[in-house]
């Protein structure tokens, strides 16, 4: 193991196991890689599922772009209240500490730099990092964005939790995005399924996890991009 | 000068045809329902309006797009599942749409009522939203200009406003209507309570410098708030507070 402690996340060498990670499982792994005190943005769908690992001694905030700090899981029965939702238009619930803004803040807030991690999802990411998860560019779809663009460039970091591959077995990862843009170079890390990949402007991935799938598999389904393990 | 009406009708009735119209509300949540209906009984036609989504379902905005009474739509995300009248309307070339990032649409309000005349955001940068506007690099990091958006009009849900029409709203009911409330040339505001006392100075989150007319309409806010009120004053948690965090109940499981 590396001797570095401040950044172990980032230093962990490359490790693999022989069976894809199930959502929950990448969850948690999305869980353990955030830092104690961390303010966090966890989009819409499936990144929301990393609060469920996110031990209440790690002090993590969460941020919805509707306005509010804070927020607890998931309302139930008395506690619904029209006017306490989070950007999934899902009632949740207040938690000490909770704070609540209007929109330009939410946004400044993240557009300022001030969240330190937001987990989103994605239909492709570039080797580079490019992001792209709003259209799937089909002739006669109607646009919609919301805040996935403020979102991807906002936090300190941008992770994408997503399948290495869609369910037709076309590949995420891209040597180039080819449906449009969400953002430019704004993704550091892609947590799926069968890989775990740090990525940066350079282009090289580095392969932290791998899942079910070798080092050479993976090579062999993106012959465009360059990889190398961590810590090699 | 700052004016308390007592009907929805009343509050908008000086909005004419052609008017550009700021909405508030994020879903439900401080979406001003009742000054919508008014705005479509009212008539007014060819209007421009400006809201996070598109409508949805059969009420509020999405009757006013089923009407055709919206020329265009500044918004970030029309497209939903029970958007059904603006796709139609948008499919049939009947509505323009400008399709602005969450952020940016914010920010484009909030520089107008602040009298900033464009400014530099790193949202867009590099996809199809940003195509034929500036770009500067500033830093070492890509910019996109974008402009301010006025309204003629605000419409938008508080809590309750004070004689002087300082402004406090509920929970994330807030949203848009702080930021629409500075951009629009006059802003009509629906709350829950018309207090016959000012508000304490502190908790103002709107001036009343920013607001025009004000109408008290009760909604199901004004319900949920006196639980709230009827909870904090038995010495119980207020029914919104979490008792576990999500991984607690996760572990539960």
């Amino acid at each position: 193991m590396s001797e570095q402690t401040t950044e172990a996340a980032d230093v962990q060498a490359f490790h693999s196991t022989d069976t894809p990670l199930t959502q929950d499982e990448l969850a948690r792994v999305i869980a353990d890689d955030i830092a104690p005190g961390s303010f966090v943005n966890l989009g819409i769908g499936q990144p929301t599922t990393v609060s469920n690992y996110l031990s209440p001694e790690k002090k993590v905030t969460l941020h919805t772009e509707n306005g509010m700090l804070g927020f607890g899981p998931q309302a139930t029965g008395d506690q619904v209240d029209e006017d306490l939702i989070n950007a999934g238009k899902i009632p949740v619930t207040e938690l000490p500490g909770a704070s609540y803004f209007h929109h330009a803040d939410s946004f400044a807030m993240m557009r300022g730099g001030h969240l330190d991690v937001c987990v989103l999802g994605a239909y492709q990411v570039s080797a580079t990092g490019d992001l792209a998860n709003w259209s799937t560019g089909k002739p006669g779809a109607i646009p919609a964005v919301g805040g996935a663009m403020d979102l991807a460039i906002g936090a300190k970091d941008t992770y994408v939790m997503m399948d290495l591959f869609t369910k037709k077995g076309d590949r995420k990862l891209m040597a180039e995005c080819t449906f449009p843009l969400t953002g430019v170079g704004c993704v550091s890390r892609i947590y799926s399924d069968r890989a775990v990949l740090l990525l940066d402007p350079s282009g090289v991935v580095t392969v932290r996890e791998l899942h079910g799938l070798t080092f050479e598999e993976l090579q062999e389904r993106h012959p465009d991009v360059r990889f190398e393990k961590a810590g090699a | 000068m700052l004016e308390f009406v007592d009907t929805a009708a009343e509050a908008v009735s000086r909005i004419t045809d052609g008017a550009t119209v700021l909405i508030g509300g994020f879903g439900n949540a401080g979406q001003p329902m009742e000054l919508i209906d008014a705005l479509m009984d009212s008539g007014a036609t060819g209007l421009t309006v400006v809201n996070n989504n598109a409508g949805q379902a059969d009420a509020g905005l999405a009757l006013l797009i089923k009407e055709r009474r919206v020329a265009k739509i500044i918004c970030s995300f029309p497209r939903q599942s029970d958007s059904w009248h603006f796709d139609e309307a948008y499919r049939a070339g009947e509505i323009e749409l400008e399709l602005v990032p969450q952020g940016n649409l914010a920010e484009r309000m909030r520089a107008a009522g602040a009298g900033i005349g464009g400014f530099f955001s790193p949202t867009g940068y590099g996809t199809q939203l940003a195509e034929g506007k500036e770009v500067r690099e500033i830093d070492g990091k890509h910019y996109v200009l974008e402009s301010p958006i006025r309204g003629d009009f605000a419409l938008i849900k508080a809590y309750a406003a004070d004689p002087y029409g300082n402004l406090v709203y509920r929970k994330t009911a807030r949203n848009f209507g702080p930021v629409m409330a500075t951009a629009a040339a006059h802003t009509i505001v629906q709350v829950d309570e018309v207090l016959d006392e000012p508000l304490n100075p502190e908790h103002v989150v709107t001036p009343g410098i920013y607001v025009d007319t004000v109408v008290g309409i009760p909604t199901g806010s004004g319900v949920k708030e006196r639980e709230e009120r009827e909870a904090l004053t038995a010495g119980r948690p207020k029914p919104c507070m979490a008792t576990k965090t999500a991984a607690e109940l996760a572990a539960q499981k």
